[in-house]
C-alpha cells in the first residue's frame, strides 16, 4: 500500500495529516498489518491534551495491545466515534481511517516526523531487523 | 515411588540415548558448592494407607461434629453429592486453563455458564471467570472504578468485612490511593448515610460497601448509589454471602458487585480455596481484571467458546495490565455452577428462605436470653445477627463448646467499641434443637462464687 | 520405530482413534419451570415471611437460573468434561507450567470431614489438626527451599509475586528508602513487571546474554542504590540454571539490592539444590506446579513466599507460631501482632485445601522420592531435546534443565508457525506445548514434559513432533489448518474480543 506524500509519519506508526491548524492522525498501514485484525481502539476524550511522543490511547488485536503515540502537541477537537463499533476499517483502509483530529499548539513540531519517502525506508530497516 | 512411570533400566536406556553416562552429569551445570549432598529432612516417603491415616488423625484432632454458630465472611451450607462426583472427572480436574479452545470446550462453556449465572443473581451485565476469593476480589474492584474514573481515592464502608478492609489496604498502600472510612449507624447497623456524604468527594473513583454488611444488616443500596454517583464515583458492592441473593434484592444500582460465592457448594475448608468474581454493568467490561470468556463460532459455524479479551491481561500487557492475577479459581467456580444448577430458580429462593427463617429464630431465641440483646435491630437482616452479652463470650463459649457447639464469632477484635458482642450465623444446615441448647447454655450462668 | 502416527480417519494409530462426542446445549436452554434437582428438608423453625422482613429489601423479580433434574445436570457436565484434554488422557508439554499427575490421595485426603468442614473462626484450640498440617506443610517446604520462613496466605503465584515484592519494599523502606526499579530479564513470565508496577516500582528490563542467561556486565552496570531487587527465574524460562547465580546474587547485595526468585521452575531443582543456599532472599513457589495440586481448568492454585530471616518480621498477618499451651503442651497459634507487617494478602489464612495436597504429595515422595522426581524430570526434558534437535532449531545450546525451548526457524521457511505445530499435536493427540514464549525466542516451542510421562508416552510425543515436522515440508496447508480432529475447528477470536458476548441472553 502506498504512503501518502501530504501525510507525515512517526517511527512509532502514526500518520498525521495537517489541514490549517488542525492535524487528522492515524496509523500507518505497516501497524495495522503487524497488529493483524482490529478488536478495539482506546481513545481519549475531546478536549484533552496530548503530547507529541507520548501515549495518546492504545489499538488492541486479539493477542497484542499497542500504544499509540501522538505525532504532536496539541488537544483534541473529535474523536472517530465509528471505530467503536467497526475498528476493523482501520484493518481495510488505515491511511483513510483517522483516529483523532488535534488542534496542533506548535506547527514546528511537524519538522521533526518522517516524510513518506524516509517512513517508508526506516519500516524497510525495520523488516530486515 | 508410585508416581513415577519408569523402570531403572528404561532410565538407563534413556542416558545412553542422551549420551551420558550418569543423572548427575545432566546436573553438572549447577556449581557443586550449591548442589545438595544429603537428603532433604521431610518426612520419609510413605504408603498411601499412612497417608490417609495421618490426615484422619489430624482431622479427628480438629473436633467434628460440633453444632456451629459461625459466619463471617464463610459460611456452611449443605453441599450436594453431584458436586465432588462432577469436579472429581480428571478431565475438569487435572486440565489446564482454556487457552487452547479446541480442546476445553467443556471449561469455556462451564465458564461461560458460571458468568451468566452470577450476572443474573446479581443484576449485573456481565461477570468474570473468578478471582482468588471475596477479600481480593474487592480490592481488585476498587481499582477497577479507579481506572474507570481516572481517579485515586476510595470511601469504604466500616462494615465492609474488617478482612477484606485489611486486604484493601495492602493492595493501595504503595499506589497513592487515599482511603476514608465511613463509620455505622450504632443503633442499625448500617453504614451511616449522613457521613458517607460527607466523605464522597469529586476525587472520590469508588465507594466500596458490604451487603448484607459484616454485621448481617442489608445496606440501603439506593441511597449510596445515589450518594456516589451524584459526584461521579462508583459505586462497589461487596457480597461476602452469596446465597442472600436468593431473597435479597440484588444491588442493580452497583457499578460493580465483588462477590464470595463461596456458599454456592464450596467447603469451608478453613478458609479456602474459595471463589470471589467481580460483575459489571457492560461498559466496564475493558477495565475489568481477571478472565473472561466469550461464545463465538468456529470454522463451520459452531457456536463454541473462548478466553477473550486476553488484551487486558498480564501476559500480554505485561506492567500495564488490569492486574498481575493470572490464574482465576476455575474448578471452585465449577462447584458453584453445578451447586446453582441444582438448586436452580425456585431452589436458591427456597433455600434463601429457610436461612432467613433459622436466622430469624436464632436471633429471637438468643436474644430473649437472659443477660443478652440483640444489636442492629432496625433494619433488615439476612442469616447473620450480633448478640450483645452481660457475661463475656470468653465465659459462656466454654460452656457451649461443653455442648459441642461452637458459638458466635467475638466482635470486639476489630470492633473495640463493641463490647461482648458477637456475630451468629444460622444456615440451613443448623437445626432448632441446637439453637435451643444453644440459648439454654447461653442463659445458665453459673451462680458466682 | 514401528508406531504409525497418522492420525486422522478412523484407524488406530499411535495414539488416537476419532470417536462421537456428545452434543449438550447450555444449562439455560435445558431449563423447564418446575424441574427440580434439590429438596430441602422440612423446616423445624417457624416459616420467615421473607417479603415482611425484609421489606425494600426483598428480591422480586427472581434470578433466571436453570430447572433441571438431577440426571440432566450429570449428563450436562459429564458431556462437556468430554471435550477438555486433561493430564488424566495424556502428556501435557506446556512448558513453564509443570503439568504433572495429579495424584487422587491428595483429593481424598483434602475432603476429610474434620478438615473440609473447619471454619476459619473455629477457635484455635479445635483446629490443632489442621494447623498442625500447615505447620508440617511449611516447615517441609523451608526445607526444600533452604529458607528461613515462610507465608502459605497467597492465593496463586503472581499473588506470591505481589506479596514476596511486598516484603522486599518494606524492607529497603526499613532501611529508610524503598527504592525506585524493579529489575527484570526480557526472558521473564508476563506477571513478574505487572508484579512489580503495582508495588510501585518502575520496571527496568535486563537484556538477557548469548546465552539466555544473565549478562552480569549489564547487571552490575544497571544496579545501583535505586535498585530493589531483581527478580530472577531460576532455571530461567528457556530451562536453563544460571550458573553465575552466586556472582548474580553478589552484585545484587553489594548495592544493597535483593535476589528475588520465581519459583515457577522449581520442578527442576527439588532435592538437588536449594535457593536459599544460592543467594535467593525471598521466592514464592506454585503448590499447583512443584507440588501436585491439581489445576482444574485454571485454578485454584496456591503460592507460598519463603524468605531469609531479615524479612520475616514484614510477612502478612496472621503468622503461624507454636506457643506453650496448658499442662506443658505446646500449641499451634496464629499471631497477629506483627507492627513491621506488609499487612494481609487475603481474608483467612490461604488457600488451605491447596495445602493439604501439597503436604499428601511430600509424604508420598519422601526425601528420596522428590529427588528421584526431579532427576526424571530433567531426564525426559534432555530426552526429548536430543530427539527432536536435528528438526527443530534449538536457539540456545546450554544445557537444558526440566524444559527444552527449541524456535520453528526451520519451519517458518515452509510458512509454518509454532502456533501451528502447537495446534497439529492435537490431531496426534496430545496437548500443544507454550506458544510464543519465552518473549527472546521468535516463534518459541517450549517443552516441559515433567516426570510424569512414561518412556512410552514420550516417544508417542516425539514421533508426533517428528510427523509434524515431515507434514511441514510436504503439507504445510494440513498443519497451518490444524487442528482437524476436534469438536470444534479454530475459533474465531476476532468476532469474540469485536462483540463480546459474555452471557447468556434468551432468543427475544
Amino acid at each position: 500500500m502506498a504512503y501518502p506524500a501530504d501525510y507525515r509519519y512517526t517511527r512509532e506508526h502514526e500518520w498525521i495529516e495537517v489541514n490549517g491548524s488542525i492535524g487528522t492522525v492515524g496509523i500507518t498501514d505497516y501497524a495495522q498489518s503487524s497488529l493483524g485484525d482490529i478488536v478495539y481502539v482506546d481513545v481519549p476524550k475531546v478536549g484533552d491534551a496530548v503530547t507529541a511522543n507520548a501515549v495518546f490511547g492504545s489499538v488492541e488485536s486479539v493477542k497484542a495491545v499497542s500504544d499509540l503515540f501522538s505525532p504532536v502537541s496539541g488537544t483534541v477537537t473529535a474523536v472517530n466515534g465509528d471505530l467503536k463499533n467497526t475498528p476493523d476499517k482501520i484493518n481495510e483502509n488505515p491511511h483513510g481511517t483517522w483516529i483523532i483530529k488535534v488542534e496542533l499548539a506548535d506547527p514546528a513540531e511537524l519538522e521533526k516526523l518522517l516524510d513518506a519517502a524516509a517512513y517508508e525506508a526506516f519500516i524497510s530497516e525495520e523488516t530486515e531487523s | 515411588m508410585r508416581y513415577l512411570p519408569k523402570s531403572p533400566a528404561e532410565r538407563e536406556r534413556m542416558l545412553a540415548e542422551i549420551g551420558t553416562a550418569s543423572i548427575d552429569d545432566l546436573f553438572a551445570v549447577i556449581p557443586p558448592e550449591y548442589r545438595l549432598a544429603r537428603d532433604l529432612e521431610v518426612p520419609r516417603q510413605q504408603a498411601e494407607s499412612e497417608i490417609v491415616e495421618y490426615f484422619r488423625a489430624a482431622g479427628a484432632k480438629n473436633s467434628t461434629s460440633y453444632a456451629s454458630f459461625l459466619g463471617a465472611g464463610a459460611y456452611r451450607h449443605y453441599r450436594p453429592v453431584i458436586i465432588d462426583a462432577l469436579v472429581q472427572r480428571g478431565e475438569f480436574l487435572t486440565s489446564y486453563t482454556p487457552y487452547q479452545a479446541e480442546i476445553t470446550q467443556g471449561t469455556l462453556q462451564a465458564i461461560f455458564e458460571f458468568q451468566t449465572m452470577i450476572a443474573e443473581l446479581t443484576g449485573m451485565d456481565v461477570a468474570n471467570a473468578s478471582m482468588y476469593d471475596g477479600s481480593t476480589g474487592a480490592a481488585e474492584a476498587v481499582l477497577m472504578a479507579m481506572r474507570v474514573t481516572g481517579r485515586h481515592k476510595a470511601v469504604v464502608a466500616a462494615t465492609v468485612h474488617p478482612e477484606y478492609r485489611e486486604v484493601l489496604h495492602t493492595y493501595l498502600q504503595h499506589r497513592e490511593m487515599p482511603t476514608a472510612l465511613v463509620g455505622y449507624d450504632a443503633k442499625t447497623g448500617r453504614l451511616d448515610l449522613a457521613a458517607l456524604e460527607a466523605a464522597v468527594t469529586e476525587e472520590t473513583a469508588a465507594v466500596l460497601v458490604q451487603s448484607p454488611n459484616f454485621f448481617g444488616v442489608i445496606e440501603d443500596i439506593p441511597a449510596m448509589a445515589a450518594i456516589a454517583h451524584t459526584r461521579g464515583a462508583l459505586l462497589v458492592v461487596s457480597i461476602a454471602e452469596a446465597v442472600s441473593l436468593g431473597v435479597v434484592r440484588p444491588p442493580v444500582e452497583a457499578d460493580i458487585v465483588s462477590m464470595e460465592a463461596q456458599s454456592f457448594g464450596v467447603a469451608l475448608s478453613y478458609g479456602g480455596p474459595f471463589c470471589g468474581v467481580i460483575a459489571a454493568k457492560e461498559q466496564y467490561v475493558r477495565q475489568m481484571p481477571g478472565r473472561l470468556a466469550g461464545q463465538t463460532v468456529d470454522g463451520n459455524g459452531n457456536r463454541g467458546f473462548v478466553l477473550t479479551l486476553a488484551t487486558r491481561e498480564q501476559h500480554i500487557r505485561r506492567e500495564k495490565a488490569t492486574s498481575n492475577i493470572c490464574t482465576n479459581q476455575a474448578l471452585v467456580a465449577l462447584m458453584a455452577t453445578i451447586f446453582l444448577s441444582v438448586y436452580g430458580q425456585e431452589g436458591i429462593r427456597e433455600l434463601a428462605e429457610h436461612n432467613l427463617a433459622k436466622a430469624d429464630y436464632a436471633a429471637k431465641t438468643l436474644g430473649a436470653q437472659p443477660g443478652a440483646k440483640l444489636l442492629f435491630t432496625g433494619a433488615p437482616r439476612f442469616h447473620e445477627f450480633v448478640l450483645q452479652t452481660e457475661e463475656a463470650p470468653a465465659a459462656w463459649s466454654q460452656r457451649l463448646l461443653g455442648e459441642k457447639i461452637v458459638g458466635g464469632v467475638e466482635l470486639s477484635r476489630w470492633y473495640p467499641e463493641l463490647k461482648n458482642a458477637t456475630l451468629w450465623c444460622a444456615t440451613e444446615v443448623v437445626t432448632r434443637e441446637q439453637i435451643d441448647t444453644a440459648a439454654r447454655t447461653l442463659a445458665a450462668k453459673p451462680v458466682e462464687a | 520405530m514401528a508406531i504409525n502416527m497418522e492420525p486422522a480417519g478412523s484407524r488406530t494409530t499411535g495414539k488416537v482413534r476419532l470417536h462421537p462426542t456428545q452434543n449438550e446445549a447450555l444449562l439455560f436452554e435445558k431449563s423447564a419451570p418446575g424441574k427440580r434437582a434439590y429438596k430441602l428438608p422440612p423446616l423445624d423453625v417457624p416459616a420467615a415471611d421473607a417479603a415482611t422482613l425484609l421489606g425494600e429489601a426483598h428480591r422480586k423479580t427472581a434470578a433466571a437460573l436453570p430447572e433441571l433434574s438431577e440426571i440432566e445436570i450429570i449428563r450436562h457436565f459429564t458431556r462437556l468434561s468430554t471435550w477438555n484434554y486433561a493430564i488424566d488422557l495424556g502428556m501435557y508439554p506446556l512448558g513453564s507450567c509443570t503439568m504433572k499427575y495429579n495424584p487422587r490421595v491428595n483429593e481424598f485426603v483434602s475432603r476429610i470431614e474434620g478438615l473440609a468442614e473447619a471454619h476459619p473462626y473455629r477457635p484455635e484450640s479445635h483446629a490443632q489438626g489442621v494447623l498442625e498440617i500447615i505447620d508440617l506443610l511449611q516447615r517441609c517446604l523451608l526445607e526444600i527451599t533452604g529458607m528461613d520462613a515462610i507465608t502459605l496466605q497467597p492465593a496463586a503465584g503472581a499473588h506470591g509475586e505481589f506479596t514476596g515484592i511486598l516484603l522486599v519494599r518494606a524492607w529497603h523502606e526499613s532501611q529508610g528508602n524503598p527504592r525506585r526499579r524493579i529489575l527484570i530479564p526480557d526472558s521473564a513470565h508476563g506477571t513478574n513487571p505487572a508484579t512489580a508496577a503495582i508495588c510501585g516500582y518502575t520496571v527496568e528490563n535486563l537484556k538477557s546474554n548469548a546465552d539466555g542467561g544473565i549478562d552480569l556486565d549489564a547487571l552490575a552496570r544497571q544496579v545501583d542504590g535505586e535498585t530493589a531487587a531483581l527478580m530472577l527465574t531460576n532455571p530461567s524460562t528457556l530451562g536453563v540454571f544460571e550458573n553465575q547465580i552466586h556472582k548474580i546474587a553478589d552484585i545484587l547485595h553489594e548495592k544493597g539490592a535483593l535476589l528475588y526468585m520465581d519459583g515457577a521452575n522449581m520442578n527442576a531443582l527439588v532435592g538437588k539444590v536449594r535457593p536459599g543456599d544460592f543467594g535467593v532472599d525471598v521466592m514464592h513457589l506454585n503448590l499447583h506446579k512443584t507440588f501436585s495440586t491439581p489445576h482444574g481448568g485454571g485454578g485454584p492454585g496456591s503460592g507460598p513466599v519463603a524468605c531469609k530471616a531479615f524479612l520475616e518480621p514484614f510477612l502478612p498477618t496472621p503468622v503461624l507460631v507454636r506457643k506453650a499451651g496448658n499442662n506443658g503442651l505446646s500449641e499451634l497459634h496464629w499471631e497477629y501482632d506483627r507492627p513491621q507487617s506488609v499487612g494481609r494478602v487475603r481474608a483467612f489464612y490461604g488457600n488451605t485445601g491447596m495445602f493439604i495436597r501439597a503436604l499428601a504429595y511430600i509424604l508420598a515422595n519422601g526425601p528420596d522420592g522428590l529427588r528421584q522426581t526431579t532427576e526424571d524430570a530433567v531426564l525426559n526434558a534432555n530426552y526429548i531435546r536430543k530427539k527432536l534437535e536435528d528438526l527443530y532449531e534449538l536457539p540456545y545450546k546450554t544445557p537444558s534443565m526440566h524444559e527444552v525451548v527449541f524456535s520453528d526457524k526451520r519451519q517458518l521457511v515452509h510458512g509454518v508457525k509454532t502456533g501451528d505445530i502447537a495446534k497439529r499435536l492435537i490431531d496426534y493427540g496430545f496437548h500443544p506445548y507454550t506458544v510464543s514464549f519465552p518473549l527472546i525466542v521468535h516463534g518459541a516451542l517450549m517443552i516441559e514434559p515433567t516426570e510424569s510421562e512414561s518412556l512410552e508416552e514420550l516417544d508417542l510425543f516425539i514421533e508426533a513432533m517428528r510427523a509434524i515436522a515431515r507434514e511441514v515440508e510436504e503439507t504445510p496447508e494440513l498443519v497451518k489448518t490444524a487442528p482437524h480432529s476436534t469438536r470444534v475447528s479454530r475459533l474465531d477470536e476476532v468476532q469474540a474480543a469485536r462483540k463480546p458476548v459474555l452471557r447468556w441472553r434468551p432468543a427475544e
